[in-house]
This record gives structure tokens, C-alpha cells and sequence, in this order.
């Protein structure tokens, strides 16, 4: 994973190559054992996607010190933290449903790190304050977190875990708690308060918007391991689990490549444009595919596969279409178009994709 | 802890509820077989008819009289304190020991918790015995705490507070340790992640949240320690204005004078019930 470790913006200093988070994490939890190395730059806002129970939460349990190390190693800017306790690392986390005291008010529970920080009283409510201020929370200092919105009490658990000045903030699903409304304002307003955070950030999610938005960078974790990794760009145009391609929405298929065709592992082959040779991954959006009623005969689709429709739903405006047979894939057509086709479960099919529309990459 | 979200749907589905709740109960008001109906009605009467039995013998007339007389307030004032005294006890030791036994995991856990919870069982006479065996003048403990520091606690005030803090302080544990399981923990995580130190984190959080509980087991403990008699009677004696508590003072009175008994026993129900309902608000906002 060298080539993640990114060195900070001033090449000058060689002591920077320290900076921000080198962590290779080992938990073992039954027969399950995470395995994940992570590092970061200060300044870097990294994305843990993955489905339940991938080990997402518990990476960040073990970089907050909440769960021991098996093994590997913990280093925050040089530092060594394997073996500190979690009140001695200098970590904020956000949790998933944000844990505020409910006994405190806003401006006590963002008060709280800096009084153990060792800050007077007084000291601590100023400190506290001003991070309300910041998050534009000014009028509910004195509310308590049950008269807070799902959003307000976001940015006071937020403002509660910069308050100890982290050199590392861990956010675990942090908008998993919020409506779907909610969620678009405080997406936008998290992605502004992260990009000002100037040490590192590890956010995790399930959901690949909030992934791709808030995050410079993103590691997919599946089972206890990192499966993929790069710029959200990256992996929404070259994903490589099944797991991913169906978080970005692309049909994806392994196989074969002998220039502009890809023999798959399993069923037919797929003609691309790319000129490759050895394992390769074929991708193409479910709007990429065409529909036909009975075997197309004009087309000039050079991909064609004769299925069935085994499921239909709506997704958004759309159709999703899932179709078996020769090769199973997900294909979006207009609510007009499914009635125009008769489509129903069962129903056979014929599927056509042009060559312009899918991408092959190398495996 | 509910978020502000669900409670909308909370409030929605206690409204729903009612109406189908209600017609429940009147259903099974209607079925109530009389195998059932005829012990469950001599049950109650079984519980009720003393206490009106003790209302209706009273001697009103000449109650101010007996109440006013300094031995029944010697009694009462020391009930009161010890039974006091003895819950400030158990609360300084049994809610870190319910937190012991709720947050941490140690080898003989089940163990510790049985022996916990075992003078609940145990018949207080045994209790006061094994007290002497162990803080009388010559006991595994007391002999040191005579030797050393001069105390003795066998028939003195403090060996009351001792007696009713033994029988009483398992109340509170378990009443503690039931709310602290139910308390989460993660509360406490939150606070470590800030700063806190495991000991701040329980003073700051999880004290103010569970709260309601140790004030639930503190009533409790309390009740039953006012009417502690066989550990009392046994390790402290009944030494009026010393270690004469109230339960001990109405024994002694129903063989010599039964009104002062009748009178003294309307002074306890009226605190039992006055605790009742204390603790009835108590759990209301606990839960």
C-alpha cells in the first residue's frame, strides 16, 4: 500500500513522511479477523465503505482504542499508539447515533473533552461556545440533546469531537441517523467542516454517496479485508467486487480478454472497445442496455443475449429490469417502455448492448 | 434513549395502542375462570384485612398520647437515623460494587454476584450470628478492629447500622446492577473517547444517568432496613434509646402494653406507605 501513503504538501521536510496515520490493524473477533492497512495524510478525508459486517466499525473501534489490537501496528504523527488507552489517544470519534450525554445540554456536551482536557470550567464552556458558534448553533447552547433534530444533534456530536483538537477524527456512519431531507444538508455541511479539518478523518459508511461526497479517497472493506481502493472516480468507473459494482450500479462480469472481445469465466462473451489481453473486468450501467421484445435484426449492437426477466422494481424514475438467462444482468428502461414491452417475471427477453458502452480494465 | 426522531412514531403507536389495549382488557375481564377468581380474591383479602385489622384497632383516642411518649420517639428517631445511616452504607459501597458487577468481567463473576445476593435469602437472625462470627469482640474481624483501633460494634448504635446495612444493602446492588445492564455502555465509550478516565467517565455519565435507579434502591434498601429485627436483635440487642429501633420496640411493647404496639405499628405502615409511594414515582420516571 505504499503508494497511498501520500506525503503532505510541503516536499521539502522529509519528517512529514510521518505525519497523520500509518496503521496496519489485526483484530481477531471469533473466527472473524480483520486485517486492514490504512494510511493517511493530515488533511485527508478517507472513506471505510463496505456491507454489514465487514469489519468497518470495528477498524474504527480499534483506531479509537474501544477495541485491543491481535496484532499490527498504530501511529499517529510518529507516535506510537498501540498500547495508549483510548483517554490518552488523541482521537474524536462521532458515533453512529452520536452518543450525546442526555443529561447535559448542548454546550455542557461539547464542554465535556475540554474539562478532561484539563481546562477550568469557564475555560471549557467558552472553548465550547465558539465550536457552537462554528456549527451555527449558537441558540441551542442550553437545549438538551432530546430537543435537539437529527441534524442539529450531528453538529454538536461533530463540535463535541474537535472540541479535544483530535490529530485524528473517526466518524461512524454519520448520517445513517438522519431522513433522507436532513441528510442532503447535513452532507454538505459536514463535507465543508471536514475539508477544514486539517488532520486526518476516517469516515465509516455503507452508503457510497455519502462515501464519494465527503471523501477524498476510498478503501472498500469486505470481510475483514480491503478489496479495493482509490479515488471515488476510480472505483465508481473500475469497480472490482460485486459488492461495489452494485453500489455504483454497473453490471459486472470477470473474464477472459483476447483484444476487443472478453471471454467470461462463466456464459457468453462480451465485444468491448478497449484492446486488452489476459483477466479483465467488462462494466456497463444498466442504462447501457437495450430491450427487445424479439431478436433484433437491424441492430447494430454487437452484444446481444437472449433472457429472462426474473425481477422488476422501480428506482427512481426508472425501471430496474434483473434478468438471467444467458447472462445475468440489471438493465433500467422508462416506465412507457417496460408497458410497451409486456414486461413481467418470466417473460423471455432479448438484451442488446453496444460496444461504445462498456469498459474494460484490467483484473 | 429514544432520538428525537422516534418519538413521533413512538407517540403514534401508544395512540393506536390504546383503543385495541382497552378492549383487551375488558375481554378479559369477561373470561376470568373462578379457579382462578376465588384464590385470587382470598389472596388479596389475605393481604389486606391485617393492615385494616391494624387501622380499625387502633385506639385514635389515646394515639397523640401514646405517639408523644419520649420511648416510641427514642425508637423512631433512632429507626430513622440508623436506617438512614445504614443506606448512605450501602450506597457508598454496593453502587461501585454493582458496577463492578455489571461493567466488568472477572473469573467467579457468577459467584460474587450469588454471595451478593444470598443475605436476601438469608434468614436475618442467621445474618446477625454470622455478624457477630465476624465483627464481634472475639470474630475473624473484630477481634482486630478491638485490638487495634479500640472499636467494638456488637450492641452499640453503629452495630445497627451495620445489622441493617447487611440485610439491606443487596436491594440496592441488584436494583443498581439491573439498571446499569440496562444503561449503555457505550455512553461511558463516548466519554473515554473525550478524555475522560474510566472513573470520570462513571461520575460524569453514567452516575446522572442511572440516577433514577440507585434512587429506586436506595428506597428500597431503606424500607427494609427500618424494618430490619432479626440481624438487629441479634448482633446490636435492645438497648432502649441505643440500639431499640422501631420493629424491636413493638415487639417488646405488644407483651407489656398492646395499644402503644397497635400505635407504634400505624407509625411504620404509614412510612411503608409513604415509601410505596415514593418509589411508585420513582420507577415511573426510571423506566
Amino acid at each position: 500500500m505504499s503508494h497511498l501513503r501520500k506525503t503532505t504538501n510541503d516536499p521539502t521536510d522529509d519528517g512529514d513522511r510521518t505525519q497523520g496515520l500509518d496503521a496496519h490493524l489485526v483484530v481477531d473477533h471469533g473466527t472473524f479477523r480483520l486485517d486492514v492497512t490504512l494510511t493517511a495524510a493530515p488533511g485527508d478525508v478517507v472513506a471505510l465503505l463496505g456491507p454489514n459486517g465487514a469489519g468497518k466499525t470495528t477498524a474504527l473501534r480499534a483506531l479509537a482504542g474501544l477495541v485491543p489490537l491481535t496484532t499490527g501496528h498504530l501511529r499517529l504523527d510518529g507516535t506510537a499508539l498501540d498500547r495508549t488507552p483510548p483517554e490518552s489517544r488523541p482521537v474524536g470519534v462521532v458515533f453512529q447515533d452520536y452518543l450525546l450525554f442526555p443529561h447535559l445540554t448542548a454546550l455542557d456536551n461539547v464542554a465535556f473533552g475540554p474539562r478532561c482536557h484539563g481546562a477550568s470550567k469557564a475555560e471549557a464552556r467558552t472553548q465550547a461556545a465558539a465550536w457552537l458558534d462554528r456549527m451555527g448553533l449558537a441558540d441551542h447552547a442550553g437545549a438538551k440533546p432530546r430537543r435537539l433534530s437529527g441534524g442539529q444533534a450531528q453538529r454538536v456530536a461533530l463540535a463535541r469531537a474537535l472540541a479535544t483538537r483530535p490529530r485524528l477524527l473517526l466518524l461512524d456512519e454519520p448520517l445513517a441517523a438522519l431522513d433522507a431531507r436532513t441528510r442532503l444538508e447535513v452532507r454538505s455541511q459536514l463535507r465543508r467542516h471536514l475539508a477544514e479539518f486539517e488532520a486526518v478523518a476516517i469516515l465509516v459508511t455503507h452508503d457510497p454517496l455519502d462515501a464519494m461526497v465527503l471523501a477524498d479517497r476510498l478503501v472498500v472493506i469486505e470481510d475483514g479485508h480491503i478489496v479495493q481502493e482509490g479515488t471515488p472516480a476510480d472505483i465508481a468507473r473500475r469497480p472490482r467486487t460485486a459488492y461495489i459494482a452494485q453500489l455504483v450500479g454497473l453490471n459486472l462480469y470477470r473474464g477472459q480478454a483476447d483484444g476487443h472481445t472478453v471471454r467470461l469465466d462463466a456464459g457468453p462473451a462480451i465485444t468491448t472497445t478497449e484492446d486488452l489481453s489476459g483477466p479483465v473486468f467488462v462494466a456497463f450501467p444498466p442504462s447501457a442496455v437495450t430491450l427487445h421484445r424479439d431478436r433484433p435484426t437491424g441492430s447494430s449492437a454487437r452484444n446481444l443475449w437472449h433472457c429472462e426477466v426474473s425481477g422488476l422494481e422501480t428506482h427512481g424514475d426508472q425501471i430496474r429490469a434483473d434478468l438471467t438467462g444467458e447472462l445475468p444482468l440489471a438493465a433500467d428502461l422508462t416506465a412507457v417502455a417496460a408497458a410497451e414491452l409486456n414486461l413481467r417475471p418470466g417473460a423471455p427477453i432479448w438484451a442488446t448492448v453496444k460496444a461504445a458502452q462498456t469498459h474494460a480494465y484490467p483484473a | 434513549m429514544t432520538s428525537p426522531a422516534d418519538k413521533p412514531g413512538a407517540a403514534a403507536e401508544a395512540l393506536r395502542g390504546r383503543p385495541r389495549r382497552r378492549r383487551l382488557g375488558s375481554g378479559m375481564r369477561r373470561g376470568v375462570p373462578l379457579p382462578l377468581l376465588v384464590p385470587a380474591l382470598l389472596g388479596l383479602a389475605f393481604l389486606i384485612v391485617p393492615l385494616i385489622a391494624l387501622i380499625v384497632r387502633t385506639p385514635w383516642h389515646s394515639l397523640p398520647e401514646q405517639l408523644a411518649s419520649p420511648e416510641v420517639w427514642q425508637a423512631l428517631q433512632l429507626s430513622l437515623l440508623c436506617a438512614t445511616a445504614a443506606t448512605a452504607v450501602s450506597l457508598v459501597l454496593g453502587v461501585p460494587l454493582a458496577w463492578l458487577l455489571a461493567r466488568t468481567d472477572f473469573p467467579g463473576r457468577g459467584l460474587v454476584r450469588a454471595l451478593v445476593t444470598l443475605p436476601l435469602v438469608l434468614p436475618p437472625v442467621v445474618g446477625g450470628v454470622a455478624l457477630l462470627m465476624a465483627l464481634g469482640r472475639n470474630g475473624i474481624v473484630g477481634k482486630w478492629l478491638d485490638a487495634w483501633f479500640g472499636v467494638t460494634l456488637p450492641f452499640t448504635t453503629a452495630g445497627v447500622v451495620v445489622a441493617e446495612a447487611f440485610v439491606a444493602m443487596p436491594f440496592l446492588v441488584i436494583s443498581v446492577e439491573g439498571t446499569l445492564r440496562a444503561a449503555d455502555p457505550r455512553y461511558e465509550e463516548a466519554a473515554t473517547t473525550l478524555g475522560a478516565s474510566r472513573f470520570t467517565a462513571f461520575r460524569r455519565v453514567t452516575l446522572p444517568l442511572i440516577a433514577p435507579g440507585i434512587a429506586a434502591g436506595a428506597v428500597l434498601a431503606w424500607a427494609r432496613a427500618l424494618g430490619e429485627f432479626g440481624a438487629t436483635i441479634t448482633f446490636a440487642g435492645n438497648f432502649p434509646g441505643r440500639t431499640q429501633t422501631m420493629p424491636l420496640a413493638v415487639y417488646l411493647a405488644l407483651q407489656s402494653d398492646p395499644e402503644a404496639a397497635i400505635a407504634l405499628s400505624l407509625v411504620l405502615l404509614t412510612v411503608s406507605i409513604a415509601v410505596l409511594a415514593a418509589l411508585r414515582d420513582r420507577w415511573m420516571t426510571a423506566s
